[in-house]
């Protein structure tokens, strides 16, 4: 396969991720944040929602006070931020158009319509209303995506480089929202009576779309050490940084099996997938949760770098 | 002016339709109002979630626009076709051994039947394709020929494009657009299919694999990339093909071997279907500022490692200076008459004709001899007062670089616009293959319509549509 194909290929897979990513984020900081104060409604929901998207400081650079509309439509639409949900959808689709015959017809239908249809809600939403289609529609264009490439695409090398395009974003996602709110997450005495921090941490759950899995797995209430877990070490949860960093060398094997070669970013993807597979999550906490995910992240960009050299592009 | 056109279906007005059209008329008449707009909605849709879509140069607006579709075929009967076909079959050839003449031996212009000069400093003439043939000596492996109609039994060539023609997804698309919306017609028709285009051009360009090439040839497609209007096209044609659609940044030059970056490292390529024109396709020989192209790239063709389709230096076939001598150029090589006749046309390169000219500008068609997609052209009967003095200026301060043509009376075709169906003018462009085994052209084209009443222009650069082409079966 062409290095350039794998290349768009894998940012394609990136920035659909990318755009779930930041309307689930959306979507959950709007219900956070309409609470009243008193259970945590304010504007700093909107601060943690900009760094968890890794836009922070592009948007301070543009906007010198937070603001809820401004947030919004600087996560929504903004064509100034490069990882609004249009712009992603539209980066994606892209990555796609250069590869068209790297896809199936059903799998460029998905992308393609997508950006037509994030296309129709221009540069600004006008209501609240239009948010939330615009919020469903981004949702379900990464179902769309990814079940057309899931259904139709050949398991070859172009499949590989998507999904561990998609892995290793997804791996990020989960990792940054977890740097924002680690505080949130530090055990603490056993809250009596329910807690304030409740809606916080349902929120973290609502943005990686697990609140209900968490019940199934923990069946307990919501406490914020099993919180940390789900996201951190759950080898059931789609989003955990377990499951992708698993999910990252799963693909690498497989395009391992198709070029007959292995290089650094195996090796790299095998440490990261180990140690999260042995990790416990009272030694995180031990050890320090913040300084846990940082080094996550980093190895996680590292990973991402090392994939784009072994394969030349 | 000219006179009435000729209708395809209708012919001159006559009460019955012409023969290969009754089936469609009987359709039309029986279509409820509704119907036809409905099924044209239907298409625009289907384009544009495939993302059949046309970039206009200079309108950034329009980045991205939909060439329109008619959904009322054009149909041919298998007799006229069969007669387009010898012709073109006939023509191409004749512009195959023209090149090869050109690049080689230079017998047409010893012989004084092409001025040398038209050909030697036409900015098309490629130095480095002299003496340096094609493998199997093929140079126009896909060529598109315009045609236009004016009467039952006369067809003309409009325009040889012998370089890297466009437009045959539209008609490979547009068929599959008629199967899923339409398909009553085709229970009712015996239409030549299309879709085995892919099949022989993929067949085409393994015939003509390089004299190094050993095993299986590696082919692939070289597109400018997606910024390039006809993008969509070299995709589809990639897909179809089965092989890689490459940019020139993919590609590199080792030791005169060309090869594409790929993720498990070099891999040699042999044929290069490319759809970059000359002067960008390699840096050290052609526009040292080209990003598009590889730079040894013609080193490599000159070691007998590498063929790119088509050839180097094609353009010089397809001027249109060099059209005007189209029907001396096919005797020449061919020893017969031209079975297409050329649209008349004035050399305003020639003192008389650029007289006559300028005398009948109103009257005329005025082109660029290198123009092409309907740039910079004069259709004198629809130009203003103002339009006709400035372009005169342009046609005395430069005449060589421009020929005329009468306006001719294009033929017609049922054609759904926003008031009904209604007559527009439409020409066909037909693509001819060759390779190392023959020239073959699958049966039809593509239509193009000038979708505004009275038009005569049908580029799609300037608003043109396009339809499904029907060579009918008896």
């Amino acid at each position: 396969m062409l290095s350039r194909t794998a290349g768009n290929l894998f940012w394609a897979g990136r920035y659909i991720e990318r755009a779930d990513f930041v309307a689930r984020l959306t979507d959950a900081t709007l219900r956070l944040a309409a609470l009243p104060s008193s259970y945590g409604g304010d504007i700093d929901a909107w601060r943690s929602a900009l760094a968890a998207a890794g836009v922070a400081q592009a948007y301070s650079e543009r906007h010198p006070e937070l603001a809820e509309e401004t947030a919004l439509q600087f996560l929504s639409l903004d064509p100034e931020n490069a990882s609004s949900m249009r712009c992603c959808i539209e980066k994606a689709r892209n990555n796609a158009r250069a590869v068209r015959t790297a896809l199936t017809v059903e799998a460029w239908e998905a992308i393609n319509g997508a950006w037509l249809d994030i296309q129709r809600f221009g540069t600004r939403f006008d209501s609240r209303p239009t948010l939330a289609r615009l919020l469903d529609a981004v949702k379900a264009a990464a179902l769309a995506f990814d079940g057309s490439t899931h259904r139709t695409l050949l398991r070859t090398e172009g499949y590989f480089f998507l999904r561990l395009g998609a892995a290793i974003e997804r791996a990020d996602n989960t990792a940054r929202l977890l740097d924002v709110k680690y505080h949130l997450l530090l055990p603490r005495e056993e809250p009596v009576g329910g807690s304030l921090d409740y809606f916080q941490w349902t929120t973290i759950l609502r943005t990686v779309s697990a609140l209900t899995a968490y019940r199934h797995v923990y069946r307990d209430s919501v406490k914020p050490w099993l919180v940390a877990d789900l996201l951190i070490l759950n080898r059931r949860m789609p989003r955990s940084l377990a499951v992708c960093a698993a999910d990252a060398v799963r693909y690498l094997d497989q395009l391992a099996n198709e070029s007959g070669r292995r290089g650094p970013a195996h090796r790299l993807a095998v440490a990261n997938a180990n140690k999260l597979a042995a990790g416990r999550i009272d030694a995180i906490f031990a050890s320090g949760l913040h300084e846990y995910v940082t080094d996550f992240i980093a190895e996680n960009n590292r990973l991402g770098m090392a994939v784009a050299d072994q394969y030349l592009f | 002016m000219p006179g009435p056109a000729f209708d395809e279906m209708t012919g001159l007005g006559d009460a019955l339709p012409r023969d290969a059209y009754a089936r469609i008329k009987t359709w039309l008449d029986a279509a409820p109002p509704d119907y036809l707009q409905t099924r044209r909605q239907q298409a625009e849709l289907f384009f544009r979630r495939i993302g059949i879509t046309f970039a206009v140069y200079g309108d950034a607006q329009a980045d991205e626009r939909l060439i329109p579709f008619d959904i009322i075929p054009r149909v041919l009967s298998r007799k006229e076709w069969s007669k387009l076909e010898r012709g073109l079959i006939q023509r191409v050839g004749a512009l195959n051994a023209f090149l090869a003449d050109v690049y080689g031996a230079q017998e047409i212009l010893k012989a004084g039947i092409v001025p040398a000069e038209l050909v030697l400093r036409n900015p098309q003439y490629e130095l480095a394709a002299v003496g340096r043939p094609p493998p199997h000596g093929v140079y126009t492996h896909i060529a598109g020929i315009d045609i236009v109609r004016t009467g039952p039994d006369s067809f003309h060539v409009l325009e040889d494009n012998a370089r890297t023609p466009s437009g045959v997804s539209y008609m490979l698309e547009n068929r599959e657009v008629m199967h899923r919306l339409l398909p009553e017609l085709f229970d009712r028709h015996r239409v030549a299919p299309v879709d085995d285009y892919p099949e022989t051009l993929l067949a085409t360009l393994r015939s003509v694999a390089p004299p190094n090439c050993r095993a299986d040839p590696t082919i692939v497609v070289l597109t400018p990339g997606f910024h390039n209007s006809a993008f969509y096209e070299h995709s589809f044609l990639a897909d179809k093909l089965g092989v890689e659609l490459v940019e020139g940044s993919d590609l590199f030059v080792r030791e005169d071997v060309l090869y594409m970056r790929t993720t498990e490292g070099p891999k040699r390529v042999d044929v290069v279907y490319r759809r970059v024109d000359d002067a960008f396709l390699d840096p050290l020989v052609f526009r040292p500022d080209s990003m598009l192209g590889v730079p040894g790239m013609m080193s490599a063709y000159a070691c007998g490692n590498l063929t790119i389709a088509n050839a180097v230096g094609t353009g010089v076939s397809d001027d249109k200076a060099i059209y005007s001598y189209m029907p001396e150029i096919v005797r020449f090589y061919t020893g017969e008459e031209p079975l297409l006749d050329n649209v008349p046309t004035w050399r305003c390169r020639e003192p008389d004709a650029l007289a006559h000219v300028l005398d009948h500008l109103p009257e005329l068609v005025v082109k660029e001899v290198d123009g092409s997609g309907g740039y910079g052209m004069l259709v004198g009967p629809h130009a203003t007062k103002a339009q006709i003095e400035s372009f005169a200026a342009k046609l005395r301060a430069n005449p060589d670089k421009f020929i005329a043509q009468p306006t001719l009376a294009l033929s017609t075709c049922p054609t759904l616009v926003d008031a009904g169906v209604a007559p527009r003018h439409v020409d066909l462009r037909p693509f001819v293959l060759t390779g190392a085994n023959g020239t073959k052209i699958v049966p039809g084209g593509l239509t193009r319509v000038a979708l505004a009443e009275g038009s005569l222009v049908v580029n799609s650069s300037q608003g043109g549509g396009t339809k499904d082409t029907w060579v009918l079966d008896d």
